[in-house]
């Protein structure tokens, strides 16, 4: 089963300060498989997003290894999307333009011209081509930013609480257009999220950290199959044994925060 | 509607006391005046003048068409109302005082139909004194542009640029661009080539630092998404950093192009074989005062071409901000 497609091998980060370090993941390790849906989830501050950063290649790796189908994860690469939590669009480009931008930039956008539309289309975003950033609502946006990304065709997608800012009617579609778009193209997906409920209605699996310092600890299967209905009993059921998980995961907590 | 008619009329009206001033006042002071033919009609400088009020009569007349039943360009017709106003009463003033009482003290303050005999007497050697100040302004002020946006980039971009270019914006920032003009004359094989050199300085200063403000302010995740969509580092440079910067780039610019334009005509003034500077001096030197004003003005009008353009260039490139800024 296991193909090791995406492998995270005993990885550490500490960001190093002027008085103090700081660990913001200990040796943490686990494999992706292609085609997967993953979730992290876990508290403020158990780095995730740090997690997140160091396997599309964006900060260094100094321990540990991460591996995409055996190679070494040097510099961010279009093979590895990311999905940054919000802000990162162009405001100088119409929406169209900022959805070509991977393609122009690797000089593939000739080639590709009319997967342009294709994705304006998929969206929902038709209309609003020629459009600034600024002129579309914060869930739009975060449509472009995924297909921004998408129109790359990755290996892997990053996502970072792609839709932390968003209603959540934009969240149910957006996770809805996130599911059409790994069944279109088996995209791998690693989403960062606070919410329980959308980690159990994406994911194959969930990887439930703890902070302090941050790391893996329970990985969960969900073994349901899709379309999932998130008021079902089975949902329901699975819900409660993830939030008791992730009681006990917020439990485990460092001697100083004891009393 | 009605509010919007009246803003005409009052509009109007300044232009129109001061062409009845210049029909029905009584001339008490005696002048002479220039004749030139032109077409066949002998003009006189009184009848340049009138014809100038006349047209901008006219200009008021078709401002006021133009901006038909749009709100937006109605507002700003209607908000210039009182200055049209009180520049016909002044123009109107000017001219009792200057040409028809001949009260403020000649030969150094002409009226206006004096400052139209410049026009009537020299009007080849004014045009071509414009031209070269236009053609010395555009290759000055393009190239400190460009090689502003350049230095600014790469300051921005790259730390040890900054490290060493820093002093050196900063020396140039307090030293009036003139003061190298002695040097520029024999550095350049051309006394124009001396003087680009010098715009350039004026541009180069403002611009560079500006552009360096924007490219260093650009947040960390842009570049980061780009990186993350297979942009490299060239690639990032011009479609983000520049982009980012053109804002700033732009008040850059405005400040230089005033900048530029103040030390072009000092340049001129003190050594060019041409320019309206140098015909701000050659006239002083025969106290043709009238011309000098006919320099001046020469100078607001092309001033204000100049700076419209820059406007418009900077309202089509930053056309993402409509909305964002006020
Ligand atoms: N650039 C940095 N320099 C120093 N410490 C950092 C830096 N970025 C993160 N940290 C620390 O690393 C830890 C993990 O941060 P991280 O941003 O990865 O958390 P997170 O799980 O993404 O939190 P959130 O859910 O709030 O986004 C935190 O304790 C944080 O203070
Ligand atoms: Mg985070």
């Amino acid at each position: 089963m296991r193909d090791n497609f995406f492998e995270v091998d005993h990885v550490t980060r500490i960001y190093r300060g002027e008085e103090s370090d700081t660990t913001a993941l200990k040796d943490v390790s686990f494999i992706v498989n292609e085609g997967e849906f993953i979730s992290i989830i876990g508290a403020s501050g158990c780095g995730k997003t740090s997690l997140l950063r160091m396997l599309a290649g964006l900060d260094p790796v100094e321990e540990g290894e991460i591996r995409l189908r055996g190679n070494r994860i040097g510099k961010p690469d279009h093979k590895m999307g990311y999905v940054f939590q919000q802000g990162s669009l162009y405001n100088w480009m119409t929406v169209e333009q900022n959805i070509a931008y991977g393609l122009r930039a690797r000089k593939v956008w000739k080639k590709n011209r009319d997967r342009v539309p294709e994705f304006i289309r998929f969206a929902g975003l038709e209309g609003f081509e020629k459009v600034y950033p600024h002129q579309i609502s914060g869930g739009m946006g975060q449509r472009v930013a995924i297909c921004r990304a998408l129109i790359n065709e990755p290996d892997i997608l990053l996502l970072d609480e792609p839709m932390g800012a968003l209603d959540s009617f934009t969240r149910a579609s957006l996770q809805d257009k996130l599911l059409e778009l790994k069944a279109e193209n088996n995209t791998t997906m690693i989403l960062v999220t606070h919410d329980v409920d959308e980690a159990i209605y994406l994911s194959d699996r969930i990887v439930i950290m703890t902070p302090r310092p941050g790391r893996i600890s329970e990985i969960m299967e969900i073994d349901m199959k899709h379309p999932r209905n998130r008021g079902g009993s089975e949902f329901m059921s699975v819900r409660r044994e993830l939030l008791e998980k992730f009681d006990l995961a917020s439990r485990v907590m460092p001697p100083e925060y004891m009393i | 509607m009605k509010n919007y008619s009246k803003s005409l009329i009052v509009s109007s009206l300044g232009v129109v006391l001061a062409i009845v001033t210049n029909l029905f006042f009584p001339q008490f002071a005696a002048v002479a005046g220039s004749q030139a033919v032109i077409s066949g009609y002998a003009v006189n400088n009184n009848d340049l003048y009138r014809f100038v009020l006349v047209v901008w009569l006219l200009w008021i007349a078709g401002t006021w068409l133009r901006a038909g039943s749009e709100k937006e360009r109605q507002r700003a017709f209607a908000e210039k109302t009182r200055l049209r106003l009180a520049l016909g009463i002044a123009v109107s003033l000017w001219d009792v005082l200057g040409t028809k009482l001949q009260v403020l003290p000649q030969p150094f303050f002409p009226g206006p139909a004096g400052i139209a005999s410049a026009f009537l007497e020299d009007p080849d050697y004014i045009l071509q004194n414009t031209m070269y100040s236009l053609r010395l302004f555009t290759a000055g002020f393009l190239s400190g542009v460009i090689l502003g946006i350049i230095t600014g980039v790469l300051v921005g971009w790259f730390p040890k640029v900054a490290y060493w270019v820093e002093p050196v914006l900063n020396v140039c920032g307090v030293i009036p661009p003139v003061a190298w003009m002695p040097f520029a004359l024999i550095l350049f094989p051309t006394s124009f080539t001396a003087a680009v050199f010098l715009l350039i300085i004026c541009v180069w200063f403002p611009v560079t630092s500006m552009t360096a403000l924007g490219v260093s302010g650009t947040p960390k995740a842009l570049y980061e998404a780009a990186s993350t969509l297979g942009a490299g580092t060239v690639y990032q440079i011009f479609t983000i950093a520049i982009p980012h910067a053109m804002p700033q780039i732009f008040v850059g610019v405005t400040t230089a192009e005033a900048f530029a334009f103040t030390n072009l005509v000092m340049a001129e003034m003190m050594g060019q074989p041409g320019g309206l500077g140098y015909y701000i001096n050659a006239s002083k030197v025969w106290s043709a005062y009238y011309k000098v004003f006919a320099a001046i003005i020469v100078m607001t009008v092309l001033f204000g071409l100049i700076k419209l353009l820059v406007d418009r260039l900077q309202r089509h490139v930053l056309r993402w901000q409509k909305g964002i800024v006020k």
